[in-house]
């Protein structure tokens, strides 16, 4: 319903002033005083024994203030792992050290070993060559499958081979062994989801400091999630009360997952500037964030698709490769097991699903969630499986999706969630209405004279988000909760400030939770103020990912309010001195049912805080409130995508000429601020699919160094996006109804590019190509043409 | 260290630099001038694109040395006298051009630049401009929608909001 | 990146002596050579910036008809100024980089890095250009001698490129998706006695001229005409973004789109 405020209204972000103008506070903007600079010596080697480190000459360059190596850490923690996942067996996954700097070995290019910490930030990195390493090289672990074989050199020496773990999840063997024998037909395709680096635009930046005389620590971060890190490197690493470490996350430029971590530079400058009693500042160049930023994606997957003879779904079994790199990092092994093998069901009734992950350590880069995390591989996975097994049975696509759709909600998926609501075959008819599949062959033709090859990809997706129930993800091996929190506090004269522990690095929630607020009291927009970013003014919260700030942390604060808006009532009865269960609240009027008297919402807040005719022996002045919100399901938003691509035949290139997105979000709040979601989503989702790829060699060195060979989507590779969110079928079990857009972009549009590149082949005479795997390079397609 | 001259949004300034002192560092770290963002090492994001001498360039990658006696105009110097948006700004704002906000300032600069050259481009025209401005967030959508809008052009056909 | 010594003569003459200084380095729009020295790749002790030398900045036609460029000639400026009488090499210079890239980014500091798909050289090598430096003049067939390898000497500028106009001419850019420099770029040009064709972005050797196809071209300037050759894949260049058969094949069909687009 289009409205001009409150809920349902595209409100201008409020946050663009600042950024619009140069104004915006992000980390490297941040410079105190006394401020000293750290550069870290970095592996350049993929795996390697630390022989020596000789800092004498290093010590005496100029400005050099301290070189730190791992020897200084050997009294602190290392880096913590967040989750834990339980193998097949029952056993705990193998869980290495991740020591804050290398300790007796390096582990991928990038590992930090020693950090030289000096007046400038050049003096600092003119000290660090100084610095002689004495590694000696061992033979590097960088393709997963070597890596599981016997005879591998090992990343962990401790460990007894480069598995994590083996995991199995969903349907049992007998269950998923019968379907498949009474298949009538088999679709089986083995396929690569390309590792990727995240690349938020602003690369990240620590800056610690101590003061001795109050014993407390800050870091200013570029972090998705301050209160997070305080725990983790507080409690695990540093060993630093909560109460004396601050975190505090400014403007962050860009997350997309990678500024979830923990990370080991963190950890660095804030024990420097204790040690050292001077704020100690990292920025991260480009070149060290794709070396040290955790990557996203690489898994390795071979999927079967068993149907009977009318083609309904009877079951799928996938055997998959997941890369974790040389560490884990804080959520990495939950991403192929829990956010991955959950959504295996997709939005089908199959009945029996069964998933089996192999998580490997490689010498490569840390790899943990990037937007949609877990997610997208499934989607990837089951769609291009659809599409495969839709031309092997000379089926529709789109018949065929529609034919096993779950029609019936709450649904129960083999693999051990609970659909509560959704409507699959409604985003599908908003998606055929979008895109014109009755012009296609006109499209076509029209592409064949101009000597390309058109084609049409559609798929489905549903995710999961809106992370998550604690209790759930705690029997998961989750070592944290999921909740959300918010503080309302309403300030005297009516205006409000709401702390919340999500965090915004793009989203707009300064704009969109002002909605929200300002909409349950009936005030304008601009008497809420959204605070968020800083542990020492925000209540504990679990930050921003998965889509789950507005549908956890907005619910969160539409409970805060509304035990605002009791106590208002409370006073409001006072004042009016009527009955408390007669007070009416609307448009910022406090009145009493079926009477003309009122009070405004200022008469009120005022009250509260100048109690001279005040209940004060029912209720205390003041009118500030707390609420934790944990849910008790993840939301499940769901769409059909549809990608239109020409494809060169003469170069392979790949153009997208059409991208529509038909999504289910439940309840939008600020449709403007959706679609932006979605956009952005997609582009990376095309990009994984058409352009980015972290490359090593069999050394393990990184050839995908920068944006020289990490093809990064640009303007003139994507087109206008048409994108649709008026299905809605609202969120069961969050009070707003929500169930969030920020990933659904990403999770939903590789596998809708592929299938449409496929298909172009597939109607220009290519028979023999029935996959590709990602990135659909121009070299990759024309190999795959003439191969 | 030798001393540059240069006249920055509309203001003289002067300072010390080393040989090495990039601009985007002689805004960010000399003038305080911290709307000018770094998000890259070889020249290719665009996140540093300022006016020196009335053309778009990267800050990252010149010199400040070479660019004594240079006009400069960065995003700090783009709003109207009065302090209110500029129309490319407005219609940043307007069409949800910008996200995480880190991008922005080179994008307004660069678009900015765009229009002085060819007041009405065609979305062809704008998004082959922009090859040199990465952003992470928007999937350029609403960027070409804003910097269409910005140039009087009608963009209520374009899809969604 | 290292400190160095910065220098920015306002004449030829006095560049010449400032990068008569140990390890001087010329400086030209910077659009590689920041970088390089960033990553900490290049380390001059006196950094001699051309860009204030206002002889060597300029488009003009001689009285030979050869478009005249000066060495310190931003890319934006030959794109504008150039468009009249060498549409193709306007044309060329204004898909170097990016906008931003072009105000800076000079064409002699693209020939002298000559980097192997940077894509001046292709424009320099197809048109049989002459570059012109503070002592002598070099013919492009003489001037490009491999990969980042160039006839300059020790602190020798380019002051001035002049390009023969050709009938006919084009250039076709394949580029690489990540750094949108060339992944293959030809340049094809038609003279009165004969066809050109410089190829940039494909040889580990750097640009270089595909005779075979200036042959037949020369014979009959038609997309036709090159279909049945294949160029060398030798030395080619493989790496993640295409090997050395993709590359072989995309100069063929690059070398036929040229032919076609130059009519």
């Amino acid at each position: 319903m289009p409205t001009d405020h409150g809920i349902g209204a595209s409100s201008k972000r409020r946050e663009d002033l600042r950024f619009l103008t140069g104004r915006g506070r992000y980390t490297d903007d941040i410079n105190l005083q006394g401020q000293a600079f750290v550069h870290f010596l970095r592996s350049d080697v993929a795996h390697g024994r630390i022989n020596g480190i000789d800092t004498s000459e290093a010590e005496k360059m100029p400005g050099v203030i301290r070189i730190f190596t791992g020897a200084d850490f050997e009294g602190v923690g290392g880096i913590p792992c967040g989750w834990q996942v339980t193998d097949r067996e029952g056993n705990p996954m193998r869980e290495p050290p991740h020591p804050v700097l290398a300790q007796g070995k390096v582990r991928h290019v990038g590992d930090p070993i020693v950090g030289v910490v000096a007046e400038t930030a050049a003096q600092a990195r003119s000290a660090a060559e100084a610095v002689v390493l004495d590694i000696e090289e061992l033979p590097a672990v960088v393709d997963m499958r070597k890596a599981l074989a016997d005879g591998s050199a090992k990343v962990h020496d401790e460990l007894d081979g480069n598995l994590c773990y083996d995991w199995v999840f969903g349907s049992d063997d007998a269950a998923i062994d019968e379907a498949f024998s009474k298949a009538a037909h088999v679709t089986t395709l083995e396929l690569t989801n390309n590792r990727l680096s995240p690349n938020a635009m602003e690369p990240r930046v620590a800056v610690g400091d101590y003061s001795w005389a109050s014993d407390e620590s800050t870091l200013y971060t570029t972090s998705q999630n301050p209160h997070v890190i305080r725990l983790l490197m507080g409690a695990f690493v540093l060993g630093i009360p909560e109460h004396k470490l601050r975190v505090i996350a400014p403007d962050v430029g860009g997350g997309f997952g990678s500024k979830i971590y923990h990370y080991a530079e963190e950890a660095f400058c804030t024990f420097a500037a204790k040690q050292l009693r001077r704020p100690v500042k990292w920025t991260s160049t480009r070149s060290e964030a794709f070396i040290s930023d955790a990557h996203g994606r690489d898994h390795i997957t071979t999927i079967q698709l068993a149907m009977d003879a009318e083609n309904n779904f009877l079951g799928v079994r996938t055997d998959t490769l997941a890369n974790m790199g040389a560490y884990l990092s804080t959520f990495a092994p939950s991403i192929p097991t829990y956010l991955h093998g959950t959504l295996m069901a997709g939005n089908y009734k199959t009945p029996a699903v069964q998933v089996n992950v192999k998580a490997v350590f490689t010498n490569t880069v840390p790899v943990d969630a990037y937007r949609g995390a877990g997610r997208p591989e499934a989607t990837y996975q089951l769609e291009r499986l659809i599409d495969k097994a839709a031309r092997e049975v000379g089926a529709d696509p789109v018949a065929l999706r529609r034919q096993n759709f779950i029609t019936q909600f709450p649904y129960a998926t083999p693999v051990a969630v609970e659909y509560d609501t959704g409507d699959y075959n409604a985003t599908m008819d908003k998606l055929l209405e979008m895109i014109d599949r009755d012009g296609f062959e006109a499209r076509a033709e029209a592409s064949r004279k101009a000597g390309k090859l058109r084609g049409l990809g559609i798929n489905c997706y549903i995710e999961a988000c809106g992370i998550a129930p604690s209790a759930l993800v705690g029997q998961l091996g989750a070592r944290a909760g999921l909740y959300e929190s918010a503080t309302v506090r309403v300030n005297a004269t009516g205006g409000l400030v709401v702390m919340t522990g999500s965090h915004s690095h793009g989203q707009g929630h300064e704009t969109s939770f002002a909605q929200v607020v300002a909409d349950m009291i009936g005030i304008p927009e601009n008497m809420v103020e959204i605070v968020h970013g800083d542990t020492a003014n925000t209540p504990m919260g679990m930050g921003t990912y998965g889509s789950r700030s507005l549908a956890v942390g907005g619910s969160a604060m539409v409970r805060a309010t509304e035990k605002i808006i009791a106590k208002a009532k409370k006073i409001a009865a006072h004042l009016m001195e009527a009955s408390e269960g007669d007070i009416e609240l609307k448009d910022g009027q406090f009145s009493v049912a079926g009477t003309d008297k009122s009070v405004a919402w200022g008469d009120v807040t005022l009250a509260a805080y100048v109690p001279h005719n005040y209940p004060l022996d029912e209720i205390e002045p003041g009118l500030e409130e707390t609420a934790f919100y944990d849910p008790n399901n993840f939301t499940y938003p769901s769409g059909a995508y549809a990608c239109e691509v020409e494809v060169d035949p003469e170069t392979g290139k790949v153009q997208v000429m059409g991208f529509a997105a038909a999504d289910d979000f439940g309840n939008i709040v600020n449709p403007m601020i959706v679609s932006g979601q979605v956009h952005g989503g997609l582009a990376q989702g095309i990009g994984q699919a058409l352009l980015e790829n972290v490359a090593y060699d069999e050394n393990g060195q990184l050839l995908s160094a920068s944006y020289m060979d990490y093809a990064m989507p640009r303007a003139d590779d994507l087109p206008f996006y048409k994108v649709d969110h008026s299905s809605v079928t609202p969120c069961t079990h969050n009070p707003l109804g929500v169930k969030g857009c920020g990933e659904a972009g990403a999770i939903g549009s590789p596998p809708a590019v592929v299938n449409a590149v496929v298909d172009a082949l597939q109607r220009g005479g290519y028979a023999h190509v029935t996959h590709i795997d990602m990135p659909l390079t121009p070299a990759r397609v024309w190999s795959a043409m003439n191969g | 260290m030798t001393q540059v001259t240069m006249t920055v949004n509309g203001k003289p300034v002067s300072g010390d630099v080393e040989g090495r002192t990039l601009l985007a560092e002689f805004l960010r770290e000399g003038l305080r001038l911290t709307g000018t963002h770094v998000g890259c090492d070889t020249s290719q994001c665009g996140a540093c694109v300022v006016h020196v001498n009335g053309t778009a360039i990267k800050s990252c990658t010149a010199l400040a040395a070479d660019l004594d006696g240079a006009e400069v105009v960065t995003i700090e110097g783009m709003a109207n006298p009065d302090g209110s948006l500029s129309t490319i700004q407005q219609a940043f704002q307007d069409h949800h051009g910008l996200q995480c906000g880190f991008c922005t300032p080179g994008m307004v600069m660069s678009a900015a630049a765009l229009l002085k050259e060819n007041p009405k481009p065609s979305e062809h025209e704008i998004r082959e401009y922009l090859e040199g401005n990465i952003c992470r967030c928007t999937g350029y959508h609403n960027i070409v929608k804003a910097i269409m809008a910005a140039s009087g052009q009608d963009v209520s056909a374009i899809a969604a909001e | 990146m290292y400190n160095f010594e910065f220098a920015k003569p306002s004449s030829i003459a006095e560049a010449v002596e400032a990068l008569g200084h140990d390890e001087a380095q010329a400086l030209g729009g910077g659009q590689t050579l920041l970088p390089t020295m960033k990553q900490r790749l290049a380390a001059p002790a006196t950094l001699v910036s051309l860009n204030g030398i206002s002889e060597m900045i300029g488009v003009c036609v001689n009285d030979a008809g050869e478009v005249c460029i000066g060495g310190a000639t931003p890319h934006a400026t030959v794109a504008r100024e150039a468009q009249a009488q060498y549409p193709a090499l306007a044309a060329l210079a204004n898909r170097i980089g990016d906008p931003a890239v072009r105000s800076r980014g000079t064409i002699g500091g693209s020939l002298a890095n000559n980097d192997p798909s940077a894509c001046y050289p292709a424009a320099a090598l197809g048109s049989g250009a002459t570059i012109k430096t503070n002592t002598r003049d070099i013919a492009a067939d003489d001037y490009f001698q491999g990969m980042f390898e160039t006839a300059l000497e020790e602190g020798e500028i380019i002051t001035e490129v002049r390009f023969p106009v050709p009938e006919k001419a084009n250039y076709q850019k394949f580029v690489q998706p990540a750094s949108r420099f060339a992944l293959v770029g030809v340049f094809v040009a038609k003279f009165a006695d004969g066809v050109r064709v410089a190829v940039t972005g494909a040889s580990s050797n750097g640009v270089f001229r595909w005779a075979e196809a200036e042959a037949a071209l020369s014979a009959d300037f038609s997309k036709a005409a090159v279909e049945g050759l294949s160029a060398p894949a030798g030395d080619m260049i493989s790496d993640l973004h295409g090997s050395g058969d993709y590359r072989a094949h995309l100069v063929k069909v690059m070398t036929g789109r040229a032919v076609a687009a130059a009519g």
